[in-house]
């Protein structure tokens, strides 16, 4: 299209659309109107308007209606090329006026007329001026484009069928006869495009879309896109219906890795590592090919491989290590996006003795490549540094010299996190770990890792050898930074001063000063710190600096607001709230990132849901706030006839026990069903709540509860024998409908242990030698026992946790490895609200001999502790 | 579930072709990933500074795949969603390149292509239709395209142009 303005153009760095503008542009369109029409005129005009939209100009609808007029007069001329044009521009500028359809008569008569050419232009124009409303108008014309025997007619009118079906889904899917006729088009994109629009009409419809995709696995097809489509929608399938791999859509996919389209095969490799649970045997077909993929010259097949191996090592590194020598190939790859993934997909495969090749080579070019890929580094370093503990000083050089490198918010977190994972894994990595982290809030623009890592200093700095120097930096936040910053630099600052006592006049100064910050959670919290260091008290210092509060945060909302309903004398009693449950296994998830959210739901709500459902039954109100409830017990084996399960709520003065009961005979309805329970040892059974009728695969409950014997309060531990009651009646299976007689009849269940893990609660003490001296030695207790039966300490700190019920403090829980001796803490609430705190000195000698020290604000909580082992 | 696509026929997020600066001279996005004309350009902005030092075909960025071609002075790029199939978003691109190819008769550079920006408009309208790939075969797009028959004398063609072709034929020659 020669412009014929030569020397313009050469200034214009050779463009010479660098000058137009839109207002001259739409004047120019008048000339549409002319007569005779000029189509090389007009088609440089049109040209000249979708290249202002294309750059992002906006076209006002006054002025997009006028064009649209002017345009209808250019159907008169039959040029090829200026009718091409105006399709794209009315395609082009559809969506900005409102008057589109006045072209519709013309479109329809070109998508009916006998140029091929412009046939399939005309369908795709005349369906992006088409609503809803005017689809039915059309509706006939696009059956029989959609069965046209010219190629690109079909799809053309296939595609805009699609692009229709989310404004007019029902209208679309009337013709699903002519799109399921074209789905044997012998055309490759006719085919892709039918299938496609096929699944998504069908896709609300499972058994219509397996019997599709079972039709055409037998049929096979044409087309490799549409094999491609195939295979995504044959391994929705199978995820959904979360049977085995044993079925035929697992079979067709792997079949496809025997392809002769490389696209093909692809898809089917990628379906399958994607697979959830998919066996090592089942990956290792597709690992094959991914190999033969990263030895290609080509770039694009490489990546795909290397990203896709990637996958397979997270979660079956073996499965990839046959690959190694041909990843090793890819550590060198100018793309670096490549190197980056074989690089990564190593340090999950290879060996400790690689470790610091592979992290030489990355780091080289850790600035050429993306965000995305940094965080994958660091994602693979932390997998790393779980692995190989060796490792950690010198994956800590790696990691600090990455956090003061530029990157994103996902890439600082991530390595954040990391390096927290290693400091708290290893005590030699936590000074140099730290002084990073402070390093790093000294310019750190993300409010919420400065927060997390202020709040680690203040809970590891104190207890370094050198605390003093992690004052200037948390104090230099408290001048520099916003409120949420300042807040938690305050609180850390405190801790500091609760626990180092020759600190604590200048950490009363800096809290001075911030008394009169501006923020009033910032000054609130000052005021408060300043006057409880003041007091100089280790027990005020551990009870509200160090140690906090333990109850559950809902909890104490629900009894604070029951408190304020009924006016009461008494003052609010902080022992009758509930405790915060704490989550089980949460420290491994800091350190693998990769495989959080899976559990969301927290035994806190589990144990609200409890409370809530026990409030609810008269027969309990008297017993008080639910202290703790346990894991449930399985009372029956899981395939007889009735299965029952039992949760046991201990109360202040009672135990509730809670049975679940399951009938799985469906032709039996159960009346009445009660679990009675014979007590020893002093317990006392006071009431039973019967479930009126359970029915065939419908959960019933029934409660027993206890009562825990007030002569000797130290007789905590008993088993109850359960043996459930109930009448019987004979039903129909069908109907449900049961006789009117039944007969009674029992069922022998296995009895339940009461523990003194059941009068426990565990919780969290942050600092636990202050709460040691918080607590003091009135009600100390000492024994020493030799626990015959275990033979590492590993396994007695596991079974000590079990009997005692009470959390582990400071990572205490792990034993470091070849060591001969070792000490437990522990920490926990005693039924009825009084804290109570163990030490466990371990030693390895012929079996574990075992010195244990408790402590407690109550002397009968002290002497149930130390009579819970042996 | 992360990594399994949802079975459907929208496959390309957009298509670009930038020159040496990393100026737009075509564009087309065909969803919502980036709404706004200014954030359009920020993402042009950060992907030509990737990529137009590496010769390296594919590229992760700002959670797209990315694949891309460099001819003297003009970037040809195609991009989808990081799970989607790699290859197929390759036969996209290459045919894009090859259909361009076609048109201005081997001479892919800024000016001429500008020339003839209105049938690059057409054939990126033929390759892909509201991110559903149309056609992958160049020959194929060109046969929907009407072209002017206008020819361009090899007195038009620029030194770089010539020198370039020149390269590829000494690069042909090594590698027989």
């Amino acid at each position: 299209m020669p412009i014929g303005r030569k020397d313009k153009d050469e200034e214009g760095g050779g463009n010479p659309f660098s000058y137009i503008e839109r207002t001259a542009v739409l004047q120019e369109a008048r000339i549409f109107q002319q007569t005779p029409i000029n189509p090389r005129k007009c088609c440089e005009i049109l040209t000249k308007i979708i290249y202002l939209i294309n750059q992002g100009e906006v076209i006002s609808t006054t002025e997009a209606t006028e064009t649209f007029f002017a345009m209808t007069k250019l159907f008169q001329s039959s040029d090829v090329i200026m009718r091409r044009m105006c399709y794209l521009t009315i395609k082009e500028m559809s969506k900005m006026t409102e008057n589109a359809f006045i072209v519709t008569q013309s479109l329809t008569k070109d998508m009916n007329g006998r140029e091929d050419i412009f046939r399939a232009a005309a369908v795709r124009a005349l369906c992006a001026i088409t609503d809803s409303s005017t689809l039915q108008g059309i509706e006939r014309y696009m059956k029989q484009a959609i069965v046209d025997k010219v190629p690109s007619v079909s799809s053309a009118a296939l595609v805009s069928s699609f692009h229709l079906s989310k404004g007019a889904h029902d209208v679309v899917k009337r013709w699903i006869n002519e799109v399921q006729e074209s789905c044997s088009n012998d055309n490759i994109m006719v085919q892709y495009h039918a299938l496609g629009l096929l699944y998504h009409l069908r896709k609300k419809d499972r058994l219509a879309t397996s019997k599709m995709v079972a039709k055409f696995m037998k049929s096979g097809l044409k087309s490799p896109f549409a094999y491609c489509m195939l295979i995504r929608i044959a391994s929705k399938l199978l995820e959904e219906e979360d049977s085995g791999h044993d079925s035929p859509a697992f079979d067709f996919i792997e079949s496809c890795l025997r392809n002769k389209h490389e696209l093909v095969i692809y898809e089917a490799a990628s379906a399958i590592v994607n697979m959830p649970n998919c066996t090592a045997r089942e990956l290792a077909p597709a690992v094959s090919v991914l190999q033969g993929f990263i030895s290609s010259p080509k770039p694009s097949m490489r990546y795909a491989g290397a990203k896709t191996l990637s996958k397979v090592a997270m979660k079956h590194p073996s499965a990839v290590t046959a690959c190694n020598l041909d990843l090793e190939n890819l550590i060198t790859d100018v793309n670096r996006s490549i190197a980056t993934l074989a690089i990564t997909t190593l340090l999950k495969t290879g060996s400790e003795s690689s470790v610091d090749r592979l992290m030489k080579q990355i780091t080289s070019f850790m600035s050429e490549i993306s965000d995305e890929f940094k965080v994958v580094v660091v994602r693979a370093i932390s997998a790393l540094c779980q692995k190989y503990p060796r490792k950690h000083a010198v994956m800590m050089n790696y990691l600090s010299s990455m956090l003061r490198d530029e990157g994103g918010f996902d890439y600082k977190k991530a390595i954040v996190e990391c390096i927290i994972a290693i400091l708290e894994e290893s005590p030699e990595s936590k000074e140099s770990g730290l002084s990073h982290l402070c390093e790093f809030i000294e310019d750190c623009e993300h409010t919420v890792l400065a927060t997390k890592i202020i709040h680690l200093l203040g809970r590891e700095g104190p207890k370094t050898l050198n605390p003093s120097k992690y004052i200037r930096f948390i104090y230099n936040r408290v001048i520099l930074e916003d409120e949420a910053v300042r807040a938690a630099a305050v609180s850390a600052l405190a801790r500091f001063g609760a626990q180092c006592e020759d600190l604590l006049p200048s950490i009363l100064s800096l809290l001075h000063h911030s008394m009169m910050d501006e923020d009033d959670e910032v000054r609130d919290r000052a005021t408060f710190y300043y006057h409880t260091l003041a007091q100089k008290q280790k027990v005020l210092n551990s009870a509200y600096i160090l140690n906090g509060l333990t109850v559950s945060l809902s909890g104490l909302e629900r009894c604070l607001q029951n408190y304020l309903k009924e006016v009461s004398e008494e003052p609010f009693n902080m022992k009758s709230v509930p405790l915060q449950a704490i989550a089980t296994e949460e420290t491994k998830t800091a350190i693998a990132p990769t495989v959080r959210k899976t559990k969301e739901k927290t035994p806190a709500s589990r144990q609200e849901m409890y409370a809530e459902q026990l409030s609810r039954i008269p027969e309990f109100k008297v017993l008080g706030n639910l202290f703790k409830s346990s894991e449930a017990l399985e009372l029956t084996e899981t395939e007889t006839e009735y299965v029952v399960r039992c949760v046991k709520h201990t109360f202040d003065k009672h135990i509730v026990l809670q049975f679940d009961c399951t009938n799985t005979l469906n032709d039996q309805i159960l009346e009445n069903v009660t679990v009675q329970v014979e007590a020893g040892d002093g317990f006392e059974v006071i009431a039973y709540v019967p479930c009126l009728c359970l029915k065939y695969n419908q959960p019933g409950v029934t409660y027993a509860c206890v009562a825990i014997p007030e002569e000797d309060p130290t007789e905590v531990t008993t088993t109850l024998s359960c043996v459930m009651k109930f009448v019987v009646k004979d039903c129909d299976p069908n109907t449900g409908e049961a006789d009117d007689d039944g007969y009674e009849d029992e069922y022998p269940l296995e009895d339940v242990d009461i523990t003194v893990a059941d009068h426990v609660h565990k919780v969290i003490k942050p600092n636990f030698g202050a709460a040691w001296e918080e607590v003091g030695d009135e009600n100390e207790l000492e024994d020493t026992y030799a626990l015959s039966t275990v033979n590492t300490l590993q396994d007695a700190v596991k079974n000590i946790v079990k009997y005692l019920g009470m959390q582990a403090c400071d990572r205490s829980d792990n034993v470091p490895e070849g060591k001969s001796a070792h000490t437990l803490t522990l920490a926990g609430v005693y039924r009825g609200g009084h804290s109570v705190l163990a030490r466990a000195k371990l030693v390895l000698k012929d079996g574990v001999t075992m010195q244990l020290t408790v402590r407690s604000s109550d002397d009968v909580a002290a002497q149930v502790i130390t009579s819970a082992v042996g | 579930m992360e990594g399994v696509l949802e079975p459907s026929l929208y496959t390309v997020k957009a298509i670009l072709i930038l020159d040496n600066d990393g100026e737009r001279l075509l564009a087309k996005y065909y969803d919502d990933t980036y709404p706004t004309v200014r954030e359009q350009k920020a993402f042009e902005k950060n992907l030509f500074n990737k990529t137009h030092k590496s010769d390296s075909e594919i590229a992760l960025l700002e959670g797209l795949t990315v694949v891309y071609k460099g001819n003297v002075d003009l970037f040809f790029y195609v991009i989808g969603s990081a799970h989607e199939n790699e290859l197929m978003l390759m036969s996209v691109l290459t045919c894009v390149y090859d259909s361009v190819n076609l048109l201005l008769r081997k001479n892919v550079e800024k000016r001429i292509l500008l020339r003839n920006i209105d049938s690059v408009f057409l054939i990126i309208d033929e390759i892909v239709d509201g991110g559903v790939i149309m056609q992958v075969d160049g020959c194929n797009v060109l046969d929907q395209i009407a072209t002017r028959g206008d020819d361009i004398p090899l007195t038009e063609q620029t030194i770089s142009q010539v020198l370039q072709s020149a390269k590829d034929q000494i690069k042909w020659s090594l590698l027989k």
